[in-house]
């Protein structure tokens, strides 16, 4: 085993053991801050298949992490107040079942991400974060200025969606779900590595005249690439809202977009569980420097300064050496 | 005489004022070697493009194979069989031998759209590589990352990507380019045994390689083809002793 996949595993049985531990000794909130963990580590494992493996600094995905968290609010809001979503031609009415509400998540987003892509993936470099940041925007504005869903103050959902068999209410049995769907994600982002998409579309990232010149098309790859990024991106999201019971245009905003590209850059950029690790040290960040002051966030802000100029290859980097990136 | 397998026909291409290619016509022939030769600055490098997609010609024709592809992009070309190399390598630095090479079979052949499966499963693929890698002489490093090999490696790995396309004609800009005496003559005697699998556009600057190599030779000045023959025409002919070889030789 790698030092890096040493790492991993403990990454993974960490996450596993603490908050069975804080069930132990009845510490509810340590659980739920695992929780939001794990799913914003989620989110970024979306972001770094277009990132870390195609290179595509996108500056809006926070944008497929609000559809996902919207397409849980409208589900599961309409499904509170017994107001079908639609009448006719045929009849749609809201749900709050969690399984429906993830396909639909992954869907939309995933649609939009195809959409986003395929325009955005005509520019490059600069134009690229700026056309995706310019996306994101237009959804935060949207859903500041749709009454329908709470606009501005966003929207309250009173129970939490439902998982057949299991009672999503207890804290635990939550984080359960969004660790099996962490861990399922970290394991289909693992295989899409070594795959043959994984090998052109890091190819890619480091030559597209090389990809070209083999018969393969770098926008179409990178499309792929980014719908992917943003369909787990999307999950993420829904999982999110269903955490806090509360969707917001907040989720659509840059910020967003930016704390989830933090938590790569924080872990390390390309690496399988750079997100995850970054989600670790960012909520504990959150937790314990917003616990002294209200402006953590310049602290930080130093520690994001001291990665890049120091230590490239963020934690996982520093950690177990630059080479064992692409194996 | 059967059909050419690439055929240029009537190209032109300005950049404004600058006429970088004029009324270019030539072909290359099942089994030979055409050299593409000429000064700094001839138009070669757009000639190049416009052959492998790269650009577009304002108006003529690019035929491979009996085929028009002048509306094809860069990688439809290649999916049809061309396989071209570049005068400044571009690899994939930070994956081994195996994966670039790889990567030819992967475009052509299968396809990249495949999600699960480990591309080290796939048999076909790695014997693809594998052959070519033994072809130009790189197998034994084949886990080696293209970034840490020497130059003249980087240039047999290119070969190598191009063989495993299994193409119909090669183009190749200037794979002597920087390499040493030495180098140069083991690239020499390589693209000699290519010849049979694919005919060769070979763009060069290094004129023994030329004349070893070359079945053909076209001189490209300013854009246009001044005279098109045999190793021995070329070196008797007037006009390509003033505009070009004139200045060398």
């Amino acid at each position: 085993m790698t030092r890096e996949a040493v790492l991993n595993s403990a990454v993974l049985m960490g996450l596993f053991i603490f908050p069975l531990w804080a069930w132990v000794v009845d510490e509810p909130f340590l659980i739920t801050l695992a929780t939001k963990t794990v799913i914003l580590a989620l989110a970024g494992v979306g972001l770094n298949i277009a990132l870390g493996m195609g290179g595509l600094v996108s500056l809006g995905h926070a944008a497929f992490f609000g559809i996902g968290g919207y397409a849980m609010g409208v589900l599961a809001s309409h499904a509170q107040s017994y107001d079908p979503i639609l009448q006719s031609p045929i009849l749609i009415e809201g749900t709050r079942s969690m399984p429906i509400i993830w396909l639909v998540a992954i869907l939309t987003s995933g649609l939009a991400a195809l959409a986003i892509g395929a325009l955005s993936l005509r520019t490059s470099g600069v134009y690229f974060i700026m056309i995706t940041l310019a996306f994101g925007q237009m959804l935060f504005f949207f859903a500041i200025s749709w009454p329908a869903y709470g606009g501005e103050d966003g929207l309250s959902i009173y129970v939490r969606s439902e998982f057949p068999g299991l009672n999503t209410l207890d804290p635990i049995q939550f984080y359960a779900i969004a660790y099996v769907i962490l861990a399922g994600v970290l394991l289909f982002a693992f295989r899409l590595r070594q795959s043959p998409f994984g090998l052109a579309l890091n190819a890619a990232r480091q030559s597209a005249s090389r990809v070209m010149t083999v018969g393969m098309s770098p926008y179409r790859l990178q499309l792929v690439a980014f719908t992917l990024s943003g369909m787990i991106t999307g999950l993420a999201g829904a999982l999110f809202a269903d955490l806090n019971r509360f969707v917001s245009p907040t989720m659509f905003s840059w910020q967003t977009s930016g704390e989830i590209m933090v938590f790569i850059i924080i872990g390390g950029v390309g690496r399988l569980f750079g997100p995850v690790i970054g989600a670790v040290l960012f909520v504990i960040l959150e937790h314990v420097l917003g616990g002294i002051s209200d402006y953590w966030l310049i602290y930080l802000g130093v520690l994001l300064l001291f990665i890049v100029l120091f230590a490239r290859g963020g934690v996982i980097g520093t950690l177990v050496g630059r080479q064992a990136s692409h194996d | 005489m059967t059909d050419p397998v690439l055929q240029t026909i009537g190209l032109n291409k300005s950049f404004g004022a600058l006429k970088a290619c004029q009324d270019v016509t030539l072909d290359l022939r099942q089994g030979e070697v055409h050299a593409l030769i000429g000064p700094n600055g001839a138009g070669k490098s757009t000639l190049i493009q416009q052959i492998a997609g790269g650009l577009r010609p304002d108006t003529g024709r690019v035929m491979l194979a009996g085929e028009d592809v002048t509306g094809l992009g860069t990688a439809a070309r290649a999916q049809r069989g061309l396989a071209r190399t570049f005068q400044i390598s571009a690899l994939a630095m930070e994956d081994t031998v195996l994966q670039n090479a790889m990567l030819g079979a992967l475009g052509v052949g299968k396809s990249p759209y495949r999600f699960l499966r480990p591309v080290f499963a796939d048999n076909d693929l790695i014997d693809i590589a594998i052959a070519a890698l033994e072809r130009v002489g790189l197998a034994s490093s084949a886990a080696t990352r293209a970034g840490e090999l020497s130059h003249g490696q980087r240039r047999q790995l290119e070969v190598a990507i191009a063989l495993t396309l299994a193409p119909k004609a090669f183009v190749m800009d200037e794979p002597m380019a920087g390499l040493g005496a030495s180098g140069s003559k083991s690239m020499t005697t390589l693209l000699a045994g290519l010849r049979a699998e694919a005919p060769i556009l070979l763009v060069e600057h290094d004129m023994d390689a030329v004349f070893a190599l070359a079945d053909r030779i076209s001189v490209l000045v300013y854009g246009q083809i001044i005279a098109t023959g045999t190793v021995n025409d070329i070196r008797r002919d007037p006009d390509v002793r003033s505009a070009y070889l004139g200045d060398t030789a």
